[in-house]
């Protein structure tokens, strides 16, 4: 199995380098979205639905958000950003022309890829945490959780960038991919109220074990059942990093 | 290790299914020499050159570069050592000028200090004092070809692979480079590059090897493979339009000291050392040019005139 080095450490030391350029976009962008779900379902639609599980719905929902931002912000520069850097800016290319391998540029972007997530995920919980929807020291842990989800996502994203003949390709992955878990992972509604097979179905999205988790730790009810979604995670991570790897290599060197 | 050859390639092969693209090819390149691959289009240039980069792994023969075989164990050794400037600008646009020297320095593991200090050294060997802290899209093609080989050079590289380093540039930015890589040259660095300029060939190069179809067709010094493959002289006899008058002049021009080709509405007569007199007076009256014989006119023998796409 291909490891990442410290080459992957100045991978993604060079893309914080052009990060640093458009921070501000990032900030701004990364907490748009979010915030608007949370008004608009949280205390809009909040109105018609007493409670879920006891708690209020924004309560209910704030965590779901948190995992997604992180899921977003991962995927959008995974694909979009990734496949700049690969076929647009032969970035990849002049890399490899230096001691870092594939390994290291994959790894790099993933890393990067999981920063942004992380960094997305925080800005929300950071804005939605005077609303009174987290709870306890366990918070401490949804960085970790958002850190995760991120590396997933970062190593699926470059998976599918590997493959991706031009920018179009990624509408396939949005909207079939990020927009179906985004909708069906446990963000807006309990996956109880599902029939059984919809709950294995949704149990297989990447995004249903960071919601659970995230859940977990905003409302401080922490369940052994954590460790089989951090497992999970991790798992999903570590396969579609070795996926991503081994296509990009596939793609550049020939 | 003195004198063991910098890149040593025997029988190399590349193939994509079933066509060969480099077809069984065999050099060396010493150290402190400056070759150049030559060729048309589709020769075969590029994908050597992504050999000996580790870009692309050999389909058979041997390779082998600073004397370690090029397979996935040896890549990140040889890549230290390596400085490669690609065809494709591959700059970071959203960079400046000083960062990416920077940048590109850190993935040899170059220390921020040491990073800085020698991207000092190389925005002045690339003349970019002034645009130091500009935006790559800013920066004119001359200019990025020039910071291209700045980058190239932050290892110190013991090779450095040029692949056609001026193609698409306007001749003061052409010259420009020839004259920066000519300092290397004389610095003692070891260059390898790929061109289809003939008077880039002559004016850099060492040793030439003229590839065709992924073949080597002929390999030497540029001023012996003129000699040995064309002669000393080149005469150009435009023919007339017609063409029952050229067939006259053909006939006329048929027996000489000299080989003859003829591309289009021009006759070429080759002329070996001393016999350009002889030629004279079978010219008389003709719309003709007479001219010394260069590296061009070897690439076309040897290539063969059909465009190439």
């Amino acid at each position: 199995m291909p490891i990442p080095g410290i080459g992957a450490l100045r991978v993604w030391r060079r893309d914080l380098e052009v990060w640093k350029r458009f921070a501000v976009t990032f900030v701004v962008a990364s907490l748009g979205e979010p915030l608007f779900y949370l008004l608009a379902m949280g205390y809009g639609l909040g109105r018609y639905v007493e409670n879920i599980g006891g708690v209020p719905y924004v309560v209910f929902l704030a965590p779901g958000i948190i995992a997604s931002a992180a899921m977003n912000s991962a995927s959008v520069e995974a694909t979009f950003g990734s496949y700049t850097r690969m076929a647009e800016q032969q970035t990849y290319a002049a890399i490899l022309a230096t001691p870092c391998s594939v390994a290291d540029i994959v790894g790099g972007d993933i890393l990067y890829a999981a920063s942004k997530g992380t960094a997305a995920s925080m800005f929300v919980m950071l804005v939605t945490a005077p609303l009174g929807v987290l709870h306890g020291p366990w918070v401490v842990g949804l960085p970790v959780i958002a850190l995760l989800a991120g590396l997933m996502f970062g190593a699926l994203g470059v998976a599918v960038t590997a493959r991706a003949p031009s920018y179009d390709f990624f509408n396939y992955y949005f909207t079939f991919g990020i927009s179906v878990m985004f909708l069906f992972a446990g963000v807006f509604f309990p996956l109880e109220t599902l029939p059984a097979w919809a709950r294995v179905v949704a149990w297989c999205l990447p995004l249903t074990h960071a919601v659970a988790a995230c859940r977990m730790l905003a409302a401080g009810h922490v369940t052994p059942a954590i460790v089989v979604h951090l497992a999970w995670m991790l798992v999903v991570a570590a396969a579609a990093f070795v996926v991503a790897e081994r296509l990009v290599r596939r793609r550049l060197i020939v | 290790m003195a004198g063991e050859p910098i890149v040593e390639a025997r029988g190399l092969v590349k193939r994509y299914d079933a066509r060969a693209v480099v077809d069984g090819v065999s050099f060396a390149v010493a150290p402190g020499e400056c070759l150049g691959l030559l060729g048309p289009n589709g020769a075969g240039k590029t994908t050597t050159i992504r050999m000996v980069t580790c870009f692309s792994p050999p389909s058979g023969g041997t390779l082998r570069v600073f004397g370690l075989p090029v397979e996935p164990a040896h890549h990140r050794t040889i890549k230290s050592r390596l400085g490669i400037v690609q065809q494709e600008e591959s700059l970071d646009p959203d960079l400046t000028v000083e960062k990416n020297l920077t940048v590109f320095a850190s993935y040899f593991g170059l220390s921020r200090a040491e990073a800085t200090r020698r991207a000092e050294e190389l925005i002045r060997f690339a003349a970019l004092e002034e645009r130091r802290d500009a935006r790559i899209r800013t920066l004119s093609g001359g200019m990025k070809r020039r910071l291209m080989l700045a980058r190239a050079l932050v290892n110190d590289p013991a090779l450095l692979v040029l692949d056609e380093p001026t193609t698409g540039l306007d001749p003061q930015a052409r010259r420009l480079v020839w004259e920066r890589v000519r300092t290397l040259k004389r610095g003692g660095t070891t260059i390898l590059l790929t061109t289809h300029y003939m008077d880039e060939a002559a004016q850099l190069c060492d040793r030439l090897i003229i590839m065709d179809a992924g073949r080597i067709v002929a390999e030497g010094e540029p001023a012996d493979l003129v000699a040995t493959h064309v002669g000393s002289e080149v005469v150009e006899v435009y023919l007339p339009d017609a063409e029952g008058d050229a067939s006259a002049v053909l006939a006329r021009l048929a027996d000489g000291p000299w080989r003859t080709e003829r591309v289009g509405h021009v006759q070429y007569l080759y002329l070996r050392d001393g016999h350009a007199a002889d030629a004279l007076p079978a010219l008389a009256d003709l719309d003709f040019m007479r001219r010394r014989a260069s590296l061009e006119d070897v690439f076309l023998t040897l290539t063969g005139h059909g465009l190439r796409d």
